[in-house]
């Protein structure tokens, strides 16, 4: 009984050792410094080191830690004046992301403002705050996001808002996964594996921005993790992280939101909203079928365009189609939507559209933006999703 | 870590410390041997000095004083392998000596084994809490090891990731081994330290005796701090002539060398490092009567080569209209 018992104990144990991160064993050398526990932060920090002997910000608080022993420290980092300055700012900014991270992770309450709905095959979303260097990953909990994990991120050299080839910065926008590239096909840089985002969206093409080849990836074998500011704009996770995230992607299913600085909301706002968009939405797919080509047209912006379509066109258009036909049937399932980060008031509405009509029919995939005008919901773009 | 006025300089990587002392008290005889051989070695014999420590050996094998310093004789000729192993076996058999962890951890050192160096030194210092070159000697060793650390964070070349720090060798085994914490009346001869940072001398408190004695007026006491202040000063303008000047004639050397052997040291330590700024802080004086003075204070020394901070007291003396230093005490 009694081994019984011990054997218990020691599983706990072992799974409890599972489930604390690096950076939470870092975070645990910063307490028990801050609690002026030296010899204890000095052993967590040699034993963490141990296990993850390529994490240099754990080196540099050895260095420290061992240098306090011998004079008084005049900074963290504390290193001969000699050293390059950009690798020791690398490292303190890493450290000061991380521990921010964990002393500021959002209350249960707190949710971000972009994910107003996310569709029933949808497992995860996941939103990258620039200024916190962090990706937070949320579970599809009957629609609505909830938190299971975040992780410290690299970056783009020259922060975010990306819009040329070459600009080192990371894109802000509302994206999603398009691949899955395995660790064997790529070289020893991107770590553990690879997944691409879809950079330059629809809006971000209508906007001129230029660029490909935004991807989140891991690390190199002889790093544990990165600067906060280190990337070409990629979003870079540590190995051990990147596994654990790409786990739970889905291509071309799971939303990426990159946002400087994630708003955050509550749950009663987030339904005001989503509500809101889903009556418009509701609204217009009842004056598509209605065949009232001018109440169905009311919904699309002055600002329209798509795929080289202006209002203008589209309207004419959809008066031709619409007339030729005696009945429209239009069906929506699976809606996604999703706030985009910086701008006013635009959502990001993906959903399967079902078409029926006496002529033609069609099942798609659909994407729409939509943008508040003048306190009405209309469309900026459609197109295939 | 400042530089010896000792003479032996042979590990590599950095000058040695040598520290002075009494030595075990064995058969009157052997100690004899014993001693002539010490002085063949800092006569820079060590030959001659290997040899006879073997003599002694040959008639005591299990004698720790001739064992140390035949470990010591080793480490010197550079025979670093078989003077880890008489030290290590000292350790084994004398664990409450602490001298030979210490010189146990100069070698490893020296060979870039500072893991091994740490663990040594700590032992050191658990057999003995007040043990000063030990704790020195850590000091260094926690530096080495912090910029090997820093090293590995930054991703530096191992050769240019701090200052090269030098390790206190010491010389004899102190009388009797101490076991008993803190203030002890160890050490009284321990190191040809550095005055900024000397070994833990034995604590007489002269300020009981003094507080009856204080009567001269404030202006003896503004002179003395005034003399304190020209001191440092002196000694932070690299002046070694005028710094030495501060020092009476009979001014009694920390390890009792003579004088020509101490300021012949001391210009040699403010020569080395390219900048020194030594600062007093919070100096206390006590007169005692008009032509002595005791003055304590919080000595920062610092140079482009080391930061201390430490308690010190200066004894000093009016001769001719002039305060004079007379002993100089620091503690840790």
């Amino acid at each position: 009984m009694r081994r019984l018992a011990l054997l218990v104990l020691a599983l706990t144990s072992i799974s409890m050792a599972w489930a604390t991160t690096p950076e939470d064993r870092l975070s645990s050398v910063f307490e028990a410094i801050e609690a002026n526990q030296i010899d204890v932060a000095l052993k967590r920090v040699d034993a963490l080191i141990a296990d993850y002997p390529n994490f240099r910000l754990a080196h540099l608080v050895r260095g420290d830690l061992l240098l306090a022993r011998a004079r008084p420290l005049e900074t963290f980092g504390n290193v001969v004046k000699t050293v390059p300055r950009e690798r020791l700012d690398g490292l303190r900014d890493e450290a000061l992301a991380r521990l921010r991270a964990q002393r500021l992770r959002p209350t249960e309450d707190r949710l971000p403002r972009y994910v107003l709905q996310l569709n029933p095959e949808q497992k995860h979303a996941l939103v990258v705050d620039s200024r916190r260097s962090r990706l937070y990953v949320y579970a599809n909990d009957g629609g609505k996001p909830r938190l299971i994990a975040d992780y410290y991120v690299t970056l783009g050299k020259n922060g975010i808002d990306k819009t040329r080839e070459g600009d080192q910065k990371t894109p802000v926008g509302v994206y999603h996964v398009t691949a899955n590239l395995p660790r064997k096909k790529l070289t020893d840089f991107y770590g553990a594996g690879a997944f691409p985002i879809n950079y330059p969206n629809e809006w971000d093409r209508r906007q001129g921005r230029k660029g490909h080849g935004i991807w989140l990836h891991g690390v190199p074998s002889n790093v544990y993790s990165r600067p906060p500011r280190a990337s070409d704009g990629c979003i870079v996770l540590a190995n051990p992280d990147l596994e654990s995230v790409g786990q739970r992607l889905q291509i071309g299913l799971t939303p990426v939101i990159i946002a400087d600085e994630i708003e955050w909301s509550d749950a009663g706002s987030l339904e005001t909203e989503r509500s809101g968009l889903a009556a418009a939405l509701e609204q217009w797919r009842a004056d598509w079928q209605s065949r009232d080509t001018e109440r169905y047209l009311a919904h699309y912006s002055q600002r329209f365009s798509s795929l080289g379509q202006d209002y203008a066109a589209w309207g004419a258009h959809k008066r031709k189609v619409n007339a030729a036909k005696s009945w429209i049937k239009v069906g929506l399932g699976r809606v996604t939507m999703l706030r985009y980060p910086h701008e006013r008031d635009m959502v990001v509405v993906t959903f399967d559209q079902d078409y029926r009509s006496d002529g033609l029919s069609n099942v798609m995939k659909k994407r729409q933006y939509w943008a508040k005008e003048a306190g009405r919901w209309k469309i900026l773009y459609e197109g295939p999703g | 870590m400042l530089s010896s006025n000792a003479p032996r300089n042979r590990l590599r990587g950095g000058v040695i410390l040598l520290c002075a002392l009494a030595f075990f008290a064995a058969a009157p005889a052997r100690a004899d041997e014993v001693q002539e051989a010490q002085k063949l070695l800092k006569s820079g014999q060590s030959q001659q000095a290997l040899e006879r420590v073997n003599r002694a050996l040959a008639a005591n094998p299990k004698d720790p004083q001739a064992r140390f310093l035949k470990g010591l004789i080793l480490t010197e000729q550079g025979k670093q392998q078989d003077a880890i192993e008489i030290f290590t076996k000292l350790t084994q058999d004398h664990p409450n000596l602490p001298e030979p962890y210490n010189n146990l951890a100069v070698i490893y050192a020296s060979q870039g084994q500072y893991e091994k160096a740490r663990a040594a030194l700590e032992q050191s210092i658990r057999t003995h809490p007040s043990y000063a070159t030990a704790y020195e000697n850590l000091g260094d060793v926690y530096a080495k090891l912090a910029s090997q650390a820093y090293g590995k964070a930054l991703q530096l070349d191992a050769s240019n990731t701090g200052a090269q720090n030098k390790l206190s060798l010491v010389r004899e085994l102190v009388r009797e081994p101490i076991a008993k914490p803190a203030p002890t009346t160890t050490a009284a001869k321990e190191a040809p330290k550095e005055p900024a940072k000397p070994p833990v001398l034995a604590q007489k408190a002269p300020e009981k005796k003094a507080a009856a004695a204080e009567k001269p007026a404030g202006d003896s006491t503004a002179e003395v701090l005034k003399t304190v202040n020209g001191w440092a000063q002196a000694w932070s303008k690299k002046d070694a002539d005028t710094y030495l000047a501060y020092y009476a004639k009979d001014f009694k050397a920390p390890r009792g060398e003579g004088r020509a052997d101490w300021e012949k040291a001391r210009r040699a330590r403010i020569a080395a490092p390219k900048s020194i700024s030594v600062g007093v802080e919070s100096p206390k004086v006590t007169m005692r009567g008009a032509q002595q003075a005791s003055v304590s204070f919080r000595q920062t020394y610092r140079s482009d080569k080391l930061t201390t901070k430490s308690r010190k007291t200066l004894e000093l003396v009016k001769a001719d209209g002039r305060w004079l230093i007379k002993e100089e005490k620091a503690a840790k």
